[in-house]
């Protein structure tokens, strides 16, 4: 059987997506040109096309925004009472779904992502977070920290590229629910989104201040969490950059929460359903490129189907389109950027090099932009880099074993602690491999699923604190007088 | 003392992996009353003793964080009750230790004792009120649990040598991590003394270990090792200290619970704040279909 379908381009039109030439920072309720620091471009990373230009904040330009946020938590939004901060994020939530198709294109855009992902995840959970999270805001002597919890006051935030507006729904719906003021720093190749979240602040007429965004590098995070008059931090991002965080604030009263790698194991037992298993695969770790921290890059199978589950994945891969990010039909959209197609490239490379075996899905790579086919790794040792060092691409690494506790033992031999999958049709065995798996989050029979009533974070290096749930709120508030 | 009889002293030493070792390094240091009487020789804990007892943890931690929570809490109500058998001589050690009257000591480790029996109860409760079903939207059965996060390490109170030390280390081995405890520098007796209620109250050896010594020299060796997985700089007086420890713990991520400006009040309900910090989510999802 030789079939191929082919499909006749179905693009999104970007034509709703209104950029401007160049954006400023937006402090105190308004948007402005920075006073220090230098402007930088974003692109879209399937066309290498310039998007806009936008500000890399200096030092000024944050304590401007870190001092906005002071204010704004001093005089107005810490005598705002949880009822009425909840209908701010309640007024978000629905902004956000009344302009979800923009946002939606506008984050493919800027970050590369297929539509698909864009329009049914990201942007639907973004407004489920601030609708989930507004509810808590008049509810915080339910949270567990006895009566009366107190904000922290102004929260510092960095989050990454790979969710641009997810990540701050998941950093700014608990910080404002808790009654804290915020300024966030997006990553700096998909910061458009976070400025049109600034807009939405302003159509939601959230008082100035309270949400501050500051566009730029690393430099202008480091400024950032480091500034004086900045409470908490919350980060999200690489396990390198989260430890040089850790030691900036060491000694002041900043209270951090940090989510950062992983090496996840997607572990298939022989009962396994295989049809389910290899679609759970395919979304564990090709699930937006694999630039995820949760993605399930290892994956291990019991040795007396390893054949049987590689064979179908690869007949499963090779059906997967990659392509304009635009596009309905695209399964695989583009890297993020150049120097992180470069590490995917490296590591790949010194998969290779190491002696396992490399396969890439067939198919056409687009002459501009980034891109990678989705490429499986089998006869993958544990000392091998690529079943270490978290890849954050279209790579899985394939491992074998031959009983549950050999199993446990390969998915715990790693400094991270994020997430893992279980794929069995025994419940019993569900239970004790969870219980025994150093994961925060584990996903059985299913992979990659996120809702903002459940709460996400690692143990070990893959850092503390919780996103979502009543724990995730744990991180934005401490007890009465403390 | 005059009746002829020369009293049995103690031997204070540490305690590692359910037995008492001198220091690996020989050493001892002279331990005072508060009127700076001599009162004992205790073992200068060394690097190495450190690394003994992170040792001894890891391998308890395994059996004691899967033991059942009823189990644990029959443990820690057991130690509660070899304390009380040994009242006295706790409150001998904490008078001199702390330089306070026999009333106040009475009230001290009558609180220390209590504190057992209140986290005691704890061990099949916590993650009723810690964990949760949340109901996410779409066909998944979705749980969190509250885990132990581990190895730990804890410098412990420098002035409450009894009630502080009790209250810190009591919440990290009820949810289930397993400790290494850097008994109050300057008034270690009561903690020694702790250890042999703790060898005889069918706590499985390892699961706390007490080191004597100097908190600026063992600390360090603690909050660097990658087999320790969190770091309470309860007793740590010395602020630069706790910046370079928690700066160092940073190294693999530890959780750390910062040196507080103040010694609390440990008579004070110490609430979940150290439950909490012990303990972290796991969350299971799972569909739901035929």
């Amino acid at each position: 059987m030789n079939q191929s379908f082919e499909y006749s381009p179905a693009p999104e039109s970007r034509a709703i997506v209104n950029l401007a030439t160049s954006y400023g920072l937006f402090i105190d309720g308004k948007f402005a040109q920075g006073q220090d620091g230098a402007p930088f471009k974003t692109i879209d990373p399937a066309t290498e096309e310039v998007l806009a230009e936008v500000w890399g904040a200096g030092p000024k330009d944050v304590n401007r925004a870190v001092t906005a946020a002071r204010k704004a938590y001093n005089q107005t939004w810490r005598k705002t009472s949880g009822r009425e901060r909840g209908k701010y994020l309640y007024r978000i939530a629905r902004i956000i779904q009344e302009r979800s198709r923009e946002l939606a294109v506008l984050e493919s855009l800027d970050n590369g992502k297929p539509i698909r992902e864009s329009r049914d995840v990201d942007i639907p959970l973004v407004a489920a977070h601030f609708f989930y999270h507004a509810g808590w805001a008049d509810k915080l002597d339910y949270v567990g920290l006895g009566s009366s919890p107190s904000a922290y006051g102004v929260a510092a935030q960095v989050i990454p590229w790979n969710f641009p507006l997810l990540m701050l729904a998941w950093k700014v719906a608990p910080a404002l629910a808790a009654g804290n003021t915020v300024v966030l720093k997006p990553a700096e190749t998909t910061p458009l989104s976070a400025l049109w979240f600034a807009e939405i602040c302003q159509q939601a007429e959230l008082p100035n201040g309270v949400v501050n965004i500051i566009t730029g590098d690393g430099a202008t995070g480091a400024a950032l969490v480091s500034h004086p008059d900045v409470d908490k931090v919350a980060f999200t991002g690489s396990t390198e950059v989260g430890r040089q965080i850790a030691i900036s604030i060491a000694g002041t009263k900043k209270s951090l929460t940090l989510e950062l790698g992983g090496k996840a194991a997607n572990i298939v037992f022989d009962d396994a359903p295989i049809d389910q298993a290899v679609e759970g695969i395919v979304n564990g770790i090709f699930f937006n490129q694999g630039h995820v921290c949760c993605a399930g890059s290892r994956l291990l199978v019991q040795e007396s189907i390893a054949d049987a589950v590689i064979d179908s994945l690869k007949r499963r891969l090779s059906t997967l389109r990659l392509g304009d990010p635009l596009d309905k039909n695209t399964d695989i959209g583009a890297i993020n950027s150049a120097p992180q197609l470069a590490k995917i490239v490296e590591l790949a490379k010194s998969g290779e090099l190491d002696g396992a075996n490399k396969w890439q899905a067939p198919c056409q790579i687009p002459e501009k932009g980034y891109w990678f086919a989705p490429t499986v790794f089998t006869n993958v040792t544990q000392s091998h880099r690529i079943a270490r060092e978290e890849i954050f691409g279209p790579v899985l690494s394939t491992l074998t074993f031959r009983t549950p506790s050999e199993a446990v033992e390969k998915a715990n031999n790693t400094p991270f602690g994020l997430s893992a999958g279980i794929w069995t049709e025994k419940g019993s065995r569900i239970l004790q491999i969870a219980s025994q798996l150093k994961a925060g989050v584990i996903w059985a029979n299913t992979f990659n699923r996120f809702d903002p009533a459940s709460p996400f974070g690692g143990f070990k290096e893959s850092g503390y604190g919780r996103e979502g749930g009543r724990q995730g709120m744990l991180g934005y508030l401490r007890p009465r007088g403390k | 003392m005059s009746t002829g009889r020369l009293e049995i002293r103690k031997t204070y030493k540490l305690f590692i992996g359910g037995e008492f070792p001198r220091s690996e390094s020989g050493r001892s240091y002279e331990v005072t009353d508060s009127k700076n009487r001599f009162l004992a020789n205790a073992a200068m804990g060394s690097r190495k003793d450190a690394r003994d007892a992170v040792r001894a943890a890891r391998t308890a931690y395994e059996k004691w964080s899967n033991a059942s929570a009823y189990n644990r809490g029959q443990i820690l109500y057991r130690i509660a009750e070899m304390m009380e058998g040994r009242k006295e001589q706790f409150v001998s050690e904490v008078m001199s230790s702390e330089g306070c009257t026999k009333p106040v000591a009475n009230k001290i480790v009558t609180a220390a004792i209590d504190r057992w029996v209140w986290y005691a109860g704890w061990a099949d409760k916590f993650a009723t009120v810690a964990g949760s079903t949340n109901p996410v939207a779409g066909p998944y059965y979705n749980f969190s649990t509250p885990v132990p996060i581990g190895v730990v390490a804890l410098v412990a109170p420098a002035k409450s040598s009894l009630l502080g030390l009790v209250s810190v280390v009591a919440p990290a081995i009820v949810v289930g991590c397993t400790a290494v405890v850097i008994a109050s520098e300057n008034r270690p007796l009561p903690a020694i003394t702790l250890s042999e209620a703790l060898a005889t109250s069918d706590l499985p050896g390892g699961v706390i270990n007490i080191l004597t010594g100097n908190t600026g020299e063992i600390t360090p060796w603690l909050a660097s090792h990658a087999d320790v997985n969190g770091l309470d700089l309860a007793g740590v007086t010395n602020p630069a200290l706790a910046i370079e420890l928690t700066q160092s713990a940073a190294g693999t991520i530890k959780r750390v619970l910062p040196r507080p400006t103040v010694e609390p009040d440990w008579f004070k309900d110490p609430g979940l704040e150290r439950l909490n910090f012990y303990a972290e989510a796991r969350t299971v999802w799972h569909p739901i279909g035929v």
